[in-house]
């Protein structure tokens, strides 16, 4: 099995070509240019180098959200196209789980942010099982910082943070947590399309793929128009 | 078959739309998906949500151009987009879309200006169309004269200054209770009212006799309504729909004739959502006949937001070689 994994569902954008034993190439790019602009020449970039033949791809994994909802429409068009043109599945991966992935071989419960804005994070909680097998403890959700650190101590566990929300909440963190924690360092604290790709063969062997037509992203939230329309109805 | 073959995708606004050209004017397929029935609700179109709908309709409405052109990728020369001017979330939908389509078929990719595509949607059904020509550009977002000096080549004559025309149909519509869209609601109405009911007044740019300005016509119009219910009198929407629309029919006609005289072209074009207003469609028919120079406009599907013309106006970048690297970005507020 032989896939291509595209993250920009943040500030970074990251793409990689896998297989169940290599990652063959990774790009990650950590820097203020538009992900409309780098994520395709980095994808052409690590093609080149590898002499990636394309047809030889069997999917595309994306990471699918939450995330910036521009970010993820760039990715989710990205990976729909190259699905069309290949005739390829696509891989959906949730983003926080993705990020979760990195944190591999800890006993800490593992807490990805990802900033929401309005003191909001994108959140789940995870830890790795017996078999060393990611696993969900709290899926996936958008909630207030305070109240994911008030959620945290409730567990009782020693918690790793990881994620782009990290530097904007770290003061809150420090104050409000009970619980020991500890921050992931910079080679593994933001997304990795290498992890990515990895939790993504896992879901294609179980047989958890979309057709590029039916993908879409999942954005967690509603726009902000569906929202006031809602609430003022 | 033809020479060349080009994938088209658009998706600046609230349609997003796939086509295959061939020739840069036979039409194989054009399919277009409309949203508007979305934005109704919300009195315009909603950036988030339209970019949102992009995202699920973009790869069936290009399988649909594909199958009904009877074409496999395999078969295309390029694959081009519109990379501007439009909304940002709505433009990079479809331009990660067509570059990640160039990337993995190898085709080469072109990025096309929106009003350029909406220019050369007069080749589709006039192939006697030749540059040079004057083309009056009028929809939901631009409103522009344009000198086509030749193939690719633009000139801008005249544009807005504020409000483009189909923005004050909307904003006009809104306030005599017709909804949105405003253009061909305030077009029906003005069909059953008089267009000499109320005088509006037409707006002049000082320093630019090109230029157009349609905000203070539009504050005219909703001047002209609160005085009348300050004063309990009734407004005839239809005489009021007739009279805005004269307004800004007898500016855009005035404008286009000062520029046939002084550039001395024999062809006028009209392009654009607003070139399927019947009352324009008209006049400026019209006027072309009495300055004795031929009138050209697309069919109401052509005018529209729609993919077909993108590959036209691509066709004439692929020719002169002007492909797009995959860096090619979204440009929101692209120039002509």
């Amino acid at each position: 099995m032989k896939i291509i994994a595209i993250d920009s569902s943040g500030l970074v954008a990251t793409v990689a070509i896998a297989t169940e034993d290599t990652l063959v190439a990774e790009y990650t790019v950590n820097f203020k240019k538009t992900h409309s602009q780098t994520l395709l020449p980095m994808l052409d970039e690590i093609k080149k180098m590898t002499e990636l033949d394309l047809g030889s791809i069997d999917a595309v994994a994306i990471a699918a959200g939450p995330g910036s909802f521009t970010g993820l429409r760039i990715g989710s068009a990205t990976a729909k196209g190259l699905g069309l043109a290949l005739d390829k599945p696509i891989i959906e991966v949730c983003t926080v789980d993705a990020l979760a992935m990195n944190m591999w071989g800890t006993d800490d419960l593992i807490c990805p942010i990802m900033d929401a804005r309005r003191d909001q994070v994108y959140t789940g909680f995870y830890e790795f099982d017996v078999n060393d097998e990611l696993s969900v403890i709290h899926e996936r959700f958008a909630e207030d910082i305070s109240t994911v650190v008030k959620m945290l101590n409730e567990t009782g566990r020693r918690v790793v943070f990881l994620g782009d929300a990290v530097p904007v909440y770290k003061d809150r963190i420090e104050t409000e947590m009970t619980v020991p924690y500890r921050f992931a360092p910079i080679h593994m604290n933001r997304q990795r399309a290498g992890a990515l790709a990895f939790l993504a063969m896992r879901y294609m062997r179980e047989g958890r793929t979309v057709t590029a037509a039916d993908h879409k992203p999942d954005y967690l939230r509603p726009s902000q128009a569906e929202r006031e329309r809602n609430s003022n109805p | 078959m033809g020479e060349v073959r080009i994938l088209a995708i658009e998706s600046s606004c609230d349609e997003t739309a796939a086509a295959v050209v061939e020739d840069g004017r036979k039409v194989l397929s054009n399919i277009i998906y409309s949203q508007i029935d979305l934005h109704t609700i919300y009195g315009g179109v909603v950036p988030e949500i339209a970019s949102r709908k992009h995202i699920e309709k973009i790869n069936p409405v290009i399988e649909a151009a594909l199958k009904e052109a009877g074409c496999k990728l395999s078969d295309l020369s390029a694959v081009a987009v519109t990379y501007g001017p439009g909304l940002v979330g709505p433009l990079l939908v479809g331009v990660a879309e067509a570059k990640a389509i160039a990337f993995a078929t190898g085709l080469p990719l072109i990025g096309v200006h929106h009003i350029q595509g909406h220019i050369c949607a007069n080749y589709i059904e006039h192939p006697d169309l030749k540059p040079p020509y004057m083309c009056l550009v009028v929809s939901g977002g631009h409103t522009h004269l344009v000198r086509v000096a030749d193939f690719g080549k633009y000139e801008v004559i005249g544009r807005t200054r504020d409000d483009a025309a189909g923005e004050a149909f909307d904003k006009v519509a809104r306030a005599i209770g017709l909804g949105y869209p405003g253009g061909p609601k305030i077009d029906a109405a003005a069909k059953r009212g008089n267009a000499d009911a109320i005088p509006f007044p037409k707006a002049k740019v000082d320093d630019s006799e090109y230029d157009f300005s349609f905000s203070g016509l539009k504050s005219a119009v909703l001047n002209f309504l609160n005085h009348a219910e300050m004063k309990g009198d009734t407004v005839n929407p239809d005489d009021l729909a007739a009279s805005f629309q004269k307004a800004v029919v007898d500016v855009l006609t005035e404008h286009a004739v000062m520029a046939i005289r002084q550039f001395n072209v024999k062809d006028m074009a009209l392009a654009g959502g607003v070139a399927s207003n019947s009352a324009l469609r008209a006049s400026i028919a019209d006027a072309c006949d009495k300055e004795g120079v031929r009138f050209y406009c697309p069919s109401p599907v052509y005018c529209t937001d729609n993919a077909a013309m993108i590959g036209v106006a691509a066709y004439h970048e692929y020719t002169k070689g002007n492909f797009a690297d995959y860096s090619l970005n979204a440009i929101p507020n692209l120039s002509l």
